[in-house]
């Protein structure tokens, strides 16, 4: 008998959502959600099962033995694990407070019981990985709209044309997304692309911008500049719903096409073609204002600038455009309970400065770099705890013994994860979490233009002593008797909680894996769109209101980036659609296909160095300290002055048999750039390290065997 | 005459290399063999944009497949519709087939020291549905097209 489970892919955070057939017990079949995207998955969304099959990861709580890092462990049972925890949290919290204590997880629809978790605690350090992504983008679109970066989608599939500045959507793939990109292709749509190199997107383009790595912002302004210049925007939408049009007008009369032509690199006339096309092609016309942008000392202003373009096209709130993403109140509905709605919001200070020492960022997430500041200064006041929940800061975050360096200053790390992640093996428990497919999740709201209700549903049960977040946290609670925050001991209890208000059961999921809470998707008229722009002067801010009056520049002069002296580069690193950061690196199926990164190095480039391709490679940190070893893929479509290599790799944990010391790791050569970070924007500068780039001495030279 | 055929539309491939792992995963493939293929040619550039084609290979079921007569326990069979494939009772993995094919289609799978080749996931097929590779390509741009004579 075959049995259809819904649930949603967890091998990246896109999510997708699948359907996965199971017969006695065991999973048969794997493919994305036919109603939603006609089955189609990507190359990890199929490895998803040998994630299942691979005994290479926690499968059991495990308790270290050893000193931090020494790999020794000692295997328990969950109640020993978390008694322990409870234990050791409650000796911290007797002695240094409640606030004391840091819970920081990957984001994402499922982080309500961590997020309760701390908070039942009486902690405000609540935190997540988004400044090593999308802080300078999220910060942006508040500053111009009030509302942070979730709360706008992009109609890509009926767009004339996409301009992407290093977003590279087909992949990092979210599925229904790149079919979108595809499909406003085979329309005719144009792609505009913009990077240091060519990716797989990129080849798609009708138009490719190499440009120098450094220089986004100079583009965006000179697109501003040519854009009022020609009077290829949307200057009635511009006159009703915005302010500062003059300023921002004024600001960039100096930074002229010709200009930022010659300070990327590219052709004017490409640029001018551009100009006369996005006249053309408005209102529908879609600058992504990036998702990991933080790259750069000026990407917040890059990326504010990507979302004016925006503006001036006057795409909000129409087909082809942007789109306010609606939820179930504006559907008329009751939205779902969470159980961090039950919990009293701590009223202590966050230890990270957010909301306080640093008041114009948002809140919600904090800035988890921020906090290895406090903990190297022991201001505001100590810390002693953090818990990881899906992860891992020594690879998402530069520099990870500058990372440890700080870490050993805490008394309890406790890494919840599915798999051993290098904070996992550094840490002091690991409670591990059941992969994707062998645990439920809660019900959550996927807002969007037709907002819905999603969740995951095990379709398996756990090959290994392995436990689903919402367990862990509950049973956390209880042993510290904060039971009251988790009214549930089943999933289904769970629910059948949440869903209360709305009406809805869970039975209703059954059909399709999904609730719709719309039956088609919602559009504002202008006027309607207007009341959801929640800035000061309830218009688009061109210049914020909001931030001008706490003295944060907003109209930034334009610095050239410095270009690297002889043999040194500029280190960028991206994505493959095969695999997700460091996370699924000793996947066995995804292994097979990518064993190792390699580094792009520009052919001119490589030949002054004497380096071919496939040469080894010796790549040395800023400050000497971090060194790497990496095979070279020379290639023309990379800037000169950039090294690109894949991120995720180089891993230390013994443990990954597959993923241990494969390729190199690009964050542990980003030395002195931890807290390197845009203090507007909030992301951190991951491509301002320079690196040193030489033959290896492991090139041989003589044939010394026989 | 064989009735099927995959075909790529190279405009819509981006390379994820899924229909490789949906096949793997679908026939329970350990790390090795690899019944479909995707590649390409280095990147050329083309009116200043860096281009190349994505290809997609499996099988080619060919008309009169010499894999066949080359095995030596009848294991390597041909069904009417044209789908060449391997009866994993009979095989023993001798790897004949391989050495006849010009294109060294049939691999060894090392789980069960047989022979293993794309067979167009005809128990799916059979069962109306598309193979594996086709049925959960990321961008749709992989089709089983069912070839019908004039």
């Amino acid at each position: 008998m075959v049995e259809t489970v819904w649930s949603m892919c967890g091998m990246c955070t896109a999510r997708c959502p699948i359907r996965v057939e199971v017969e006695g017990g065991a999973i048969t079949w794997l493919e994305g959600n036919p109603h939603l995207l006609g089955g189609a998955l990507c190359a990890r969304g199929s490895a998803g099962l040998a994630l299942l099959a691979d005994d290479e990861r926690p499968r059991q709580p495990l308790l270290r033995k050893g000193g931090r890092g020494e790999g020794r462990w000692q295997p328990v049972s969950w109640d020993t694990a978390l008694d322990q925890v409870a234990e050791r949290l409650q000796a911290i919290i007797a002695k240094d407070g409640a606030r004391s204590t840091i819970m920081s997880c990957r984001g994402g629809p499922f982080v309500d019981p961590a997020k309760a978790f701390i908070q039942a605690l009486g902690s405000p350090n609540f935190t997540n990985h988004d400044s090593a992504c999308g802080r300078n983008v999220h910060h942006a679109s508040l500053s111009v709209y009030g509302v942070g970066r979730p709360d706008l989608t992009y109609d890509i599939k009926n767009a004339r044309h996409l301009v992407l500045f290093g977003r590279n959507l087909l992949e990092s793939m979210k599925i229904g997304e790149a079919n979108q990109v595809l499909d406003m292709l085979d329309a005719g749509g144009r792609l505009t692309y913009v990077d240091v190199r060519q990716t797989v997107t990129g080849l798609k383009a009708s138009r490719f911008l190499m440009v120098r790595p450094g220089t986004d912002y100079a583009l965006t302004l000179g697109l501003l500049h040519g854009l009022i210049k020609a009077g290829a925007y949307d200057a009635e939408f511009v006159r009703l719903h915005t302010v500062g049009f003059d300023e921002l007008a004024a600001f960039v009369e100096p930074y002229t096409l010709d200009w930022a032509a010659q300070e990327c690199g590219v052709k004017a006339k490409s640029l001018k073609e551009f100009i006369d096309e996005l006249g053309a092609d408005r209102p529908r016309v879609i600058f992504h204002p990036g998702w990991m942008l933080a790259r750069y000392r000026d990407s917040f202003y890059a990326s504010r600038n990507l979302h004016l373009l925006n503006v001036l096209m006057g795409n909000l709130e129409i087909k082809g455009g942007q789109i306010f993403a609606k939820g179930a109140k504006d559907c008329g509905r009751k939205g779902i309970r969470n159980l961090t709605d039950l919990v009293p919001k701590p009223e202590e200070r966050r230890a990270d400065g957010v909301g306080w020492k640093y008041p114009h960022f948002d809140k919600g997430p904090g800035i988890f770099p921020l906090f290895y500041e406090a903990m190297a200064t022991g201001e505001p006041y100590p810390l002693k705890a953090l818990f990881c929940y899906r992860h891992d800061p020594l690879t998402c975050f530069p520099d990870p013994e500058a990372q440890k360096r700080r870490l050993d200053t805490l008394e309890l790390l406790v890494s919840i994860d599915t798999h051993y992640s290098e904070f996992g093996w550094y840490s002091d428990v690991i409670l591990p979490e059941s992969p994707y497919l062998e645990r439920d999740c809660q019900v959550a709201v996927q807002k969007g233009p037709k907002p819905r209700l999603i969740y995951r549903q095990r379709a398996t049960e756990p090959r290994h002593d392995t436990k689903p977040g919402w367990w862990i946290f509950q049973q956390l609670a209880s042993r510290l008797g904060l039971g009251q925050y988790f009214p549930y001991s089943t999933i289904e209890e769970l629910w059948a909680w949440q869903l209360e208000p709305t009406g809805i059961k869970i039975g209703d999921f059954a059909a399709r894996g999904f609730v719709d809470l719309a039956d088609k998707p919602i559009l504002d008229d202008r006027e309607s769109m207007a009341r959801r722009l929640a800035t000061p002067s309830g218009q688009i801010e061109l210049v914020s209101g909001k931030l001008a009056a706490q003295g944060i520049e907003l109209l930034r002069p334009y610095e050239s980036p410095p270009k690297p002296p002889a043999g040194m580069f500029r280190l960028v690193f991206g994505r493959s659609a095969v695999n997700t950061h460091g996370h699924t690196i000793n996947n066995p199926l995804l292994h097979e296909l990518l064993p190792e990164n390699r580094l792009w190095i520009n052919k001119r480039a490589a030949a002054g160095l004497g380096v071919a391709d496939g040469d080894w490679l010796e790549l040395i940190s800023q400050d000497g300290a971090a060194r790497g070893q990496i095979q070279a893929k020379v290639t023309e479509f990379i800037h000169p002055e950039a090294v690109y290599c894949l991120h995720g790799f180089g891993r230390q944990v013994p443990l990954q048999s597959r993923a241990c010391h494969a390729g190199m790791s690009d964050q542990k050569l980003q030395t002195g750039l931890l807290l390197e970070m845009d203090r507007v924007g909030g992301g951190l500068c991951l491509c301002e390290g320079l690196v040193t780039v030489r033959r290896s001495d492991r090139n041989g030279q003589r044939e010394v065997e026989l | 005459m064989n009735r099927y055929l995959i075909h790529l539309n190279s405009k819509r491939c981006i390379g994820c290399h899924g229909c490789e792992v949906h096949c793997k995963t679908n026939k329970g493939l350990p790390p090795g063999p690899m019944l479909c293929e995707i590649s390409h040619e280095p990147l050329r550039s083309v009116r200043g944009v860096p281009r190349t084609e994505f290809r997609f290979r499996s099988c080619y079921h060919c008309e009169d497949p010499q894999c066949l007569p080359a095995c030596p326990t009848g294991a390597m069979r041909k069904r009417e519709d044209g789908i060449v494939f391997v009866e994993q009772e009979t095989c023993i993995g001798c790897m004949a087939c391989q050495q006849a094919c010009p294109w060294d289609i049939p691999q060894l799978n090392p789980a069960t020291g047989k022979a293993v080749k794309c067979d167009y996931c005809l128990d799916r097929v059979d069962r109306g549905l598309k193979p594996a590779c086709v049925a959960k390509c990321a961008t749709h741009a992989l089709r089983f097209v069912r070839l019908v004579e004039f």
